[in-house]
């Protein structure tokens, strides 16, 4: 059974939801191990193991949280040495991009970057991934000796607990961990306050594209969001234009969403708009333009003004939860 | 300050991509190409830099010689020299090649900052800055949507999920720059015609010394089908008559959100 390890991101001991996603593709493929790294990750083995995680190799030095990816490559460099896995998978993260591109020119393998699938091929994986906003698939294997290291976008895996999970190994690292090299380190890390549920947990978003006209428009989005608990997203048109924060992105270079529901307001559905979006499980689409690409994947689609439509729509909200 | 950017030519986004059916290679024919508007937001970054601390911005790109028009084009917004790396054996180098070539075609320069896109338009592997800074044993700051130096160090505020990151590393080091990072500024006249007279060196692959060990030679992957993705169906579109909220609210009542 070929080894496929997973590197599990974690906060504060709890294992980020990307992390169960690629443990779910790991037990598929092969036997799932699973590296975690940081203060208190060894607090996340239980849950992992849960996922499917047979192997958990944890280093908890404080240098994993502050020094910017290269302690995670020389640690995964010295366990390859030994482990010799033939697959790895990473998220398409900030933390994971950068460590599994290090990680592949230090030894030559390699590196497949925005995968939405894993599949075995011939003996060996082959990787699925989006192309020209998402239009066309592409499948990419790999040519060199394995391990063949894998990004896979978050939400691309819908994450299962395994039906049988077993007691899992966990192996403590405690080598220490080289900081004589220049490294980028973390000096201070700045979070943005943020209302009501995260893009990326949200059953529900509401999102806005340049349809809305103005940047202030965006108050009755957040007024409808808060009305029925949903998160706000918004179109790369609108965040070029400085309205929203990029963390507010959805799309091909912004981020993936799997809500029950989302409804776009005043977008008109570009494909690298599309693909960040059209795994949600229903779509509402508000735009005055009847051509509008976005009503081909809309379930409903009310062709108007959001300047009307959208004040009549929480009045409407808050009636029907008055009753 | 000495500057180097890595900047990459593309198709333009904005016409409809499109892939060879059996070399499975982008089609470039009879597409426009353009500097990789995210490479902008780079060469500005590093002009910015020289002009406050003094310097010159070099900027490499490896392609085929049309390439040359990228090139141009970050010299015409004010970089001092280019340096293009071409040869037949680079064709469809993958993102390790690609790094490979750039490394070697810069590694006996001296420069502080070498700055490149977070990830290139058409290809978003964002793979090859990472990789350029593992085999130039530099560090990397990534996702920068600020970046400072002072004192033999660069500073960035990282993006992440929650916010950003400040994050500071010792130079020499490789920066990766996110589009909110400054306004890119248009070429002016004068600066297109100076960049005429500006010199732009062409190397192949046996000047970086990597014959038979970049490009086709040493690929690491390979992609071996495409195929169309599975669209959504479209379902009800209605015209809002003063009915539109209503509708939307009923819809929304039936999957419970209400
Ligand atoms: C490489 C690349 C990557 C990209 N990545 C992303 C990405 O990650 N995410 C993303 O979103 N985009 C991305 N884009 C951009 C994408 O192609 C579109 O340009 C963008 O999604 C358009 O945003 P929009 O729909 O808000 O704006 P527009 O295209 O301007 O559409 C506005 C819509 O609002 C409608 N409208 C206007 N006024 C009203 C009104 N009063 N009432 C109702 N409707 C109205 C219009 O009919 C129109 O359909 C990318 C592009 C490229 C080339
Ligand atoms: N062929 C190339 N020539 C020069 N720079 C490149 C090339 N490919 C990628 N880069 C640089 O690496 C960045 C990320 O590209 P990528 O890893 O392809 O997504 C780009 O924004 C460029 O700065």
């Amino acid at each position: 059974m070929p080894s496929v390890w997973v590197f599990a991101e974690t906060a504060d001991g709890v294992p980020k939801p990307i992390a169960l996603e690629l443990l779910t593709k790991a037990r598929a493929l092969g036997a799932a191990v699973a590296v975690a790294v940081g203060p208190g990750a060894g607090r996340a083995a239980e849950a992992l193991a849960k996922y499917g995680a047979t192997r958990i190799y944890v280093h908890e030095d404080e240098a994993f949280k502050d020094v910017v990816a290269t302690p995670a490559v020389d640690l995964l460099a010295r366990l390859f040495e030994k482990e010799r896995p033939d697959l790895m998978l990473f998220g398409m993260t900030y933390e994971g991009r950068d460590i599994a591109a290090r990680l592949s020119a230090r030894l030559g393998v390699a590196l497949i970057a925005n995968a939405t699938d894993v599949i075995k091929r011939n003996g060996s994986f082959a990787a699925v991934s989006p192309v020209f906003g998402g239009s066309m698939l592409v499948t990419t294997v790999p040519k060199a000796q394995p391990p063949v290291l894998i990004l896979l976008r978050p939400k691309a895996i819908t994450a299962e607990p395994a039906s049988e999970p077993v007691a899992p190994q966990v192996e403590k690292i405690g080598d220490p961990v080289d900081t004589s090299k220049p490294a980028a380190r973390v000096l201070r890390r700045e979070k943005q306050k943020a209302q009501g549920p995260r893009l990326d947990d949200a059953t529900v978003i509401v999102s806005g594209g340049r349809g809305l006209g103005a940047p202030e428009n965006f108050k009755m989005l957040d007024e409808l969001a808060g009305e029925i608990g949903a998160a706000v997203g918004a179109s790369r048109a609108v965040v070029d234009a400085g309205w929203k924060p990029y963390s507010f992105q959805i799309g091909q270079t912004g981020k993936t969403v799997k809500p029950s529901v989302y409804i776009a307001v005043g977008i008109s559905g570009a494909m690298q708009h599309t693909v960040g979006m059209k795994g949600a499980k229903t779509i509402i689409a508000i735009n005055k333009d009847p051509e509008a690409p976005i009503f081909k994947l809309a379930d409903l689609g009310v062709i108007g003004d959001v300047h009307k439509i959208v004040p009549q729509l929480i009045q409407e909200v808050r009636a029907r939860k008055g009753k | 300050m000495n500057v180097v950017v890595c900047v990459k030519q593309i198709p333009d986004p904005n016409a409809p991509g499109k892939l060879h059916p059996e070399s499975k290679r982008l089609v470039r024919e009879g597409v426009d190409l353009i500097l990789d508007p995210g490479d902008e937001h780079a060469v500005e970054a590093g002009l910015q830099i020289v002009e406050k601390e003094g310097g010159e911005v070099t900027v490499v790109s490896m392609g085929p010689p049309k390439a040359m028009d990228a090139i141009r084009r970050a010299l015409a917004m004010g970089a001092a020299r280019g340096i293009l790396i071409t040869d037949t054996a680079l064709e469809s180098s993958d993102a390790l090649s690609t790094a490979r070539a750039i490394a070697a075609a810069i590694k006996d320069r001296t420069f502080d900052l070498l700055i490149c896109g977070t990830e290139s338009t058409d290809g978003s592997s964002g793979a090859v800055p990472a990789q350029l800074a593992e085999l130039l044993g530099l560090p990397l700051l990534s996702f920068a949507k600020r970046l400072e130096v002072a004192d033999g160090k660069a500073v960035i505020d990282r993006q992440t999920d929650e916010g950003y990151d400040v994050v500071e590393a010792p130079l020499p080091a490789v920066v990766t720059v996110t589009g909110g990072i400054n306004d890119a500024r248009y070429p002016a006249l004068r600066g297109i015609m100076q960049a005429k007279n500006k010199e732009i060196k062409q190397v192949g692959i046996a000047e970086i010394g990597l014959e038979g060990k970049a490009g086709k030679a040493a690929l690491t992957q390979e992609v071996v089908e495409v195929v169309p993705a599975e669209a959504r169906k479209a379902g009800e579109v209605v015209e809002d008559k003063g009915d539109g909220a209503k509708r939307i609210a009923d819809f929304l009542q039936a999957l419970k959100v209400i």
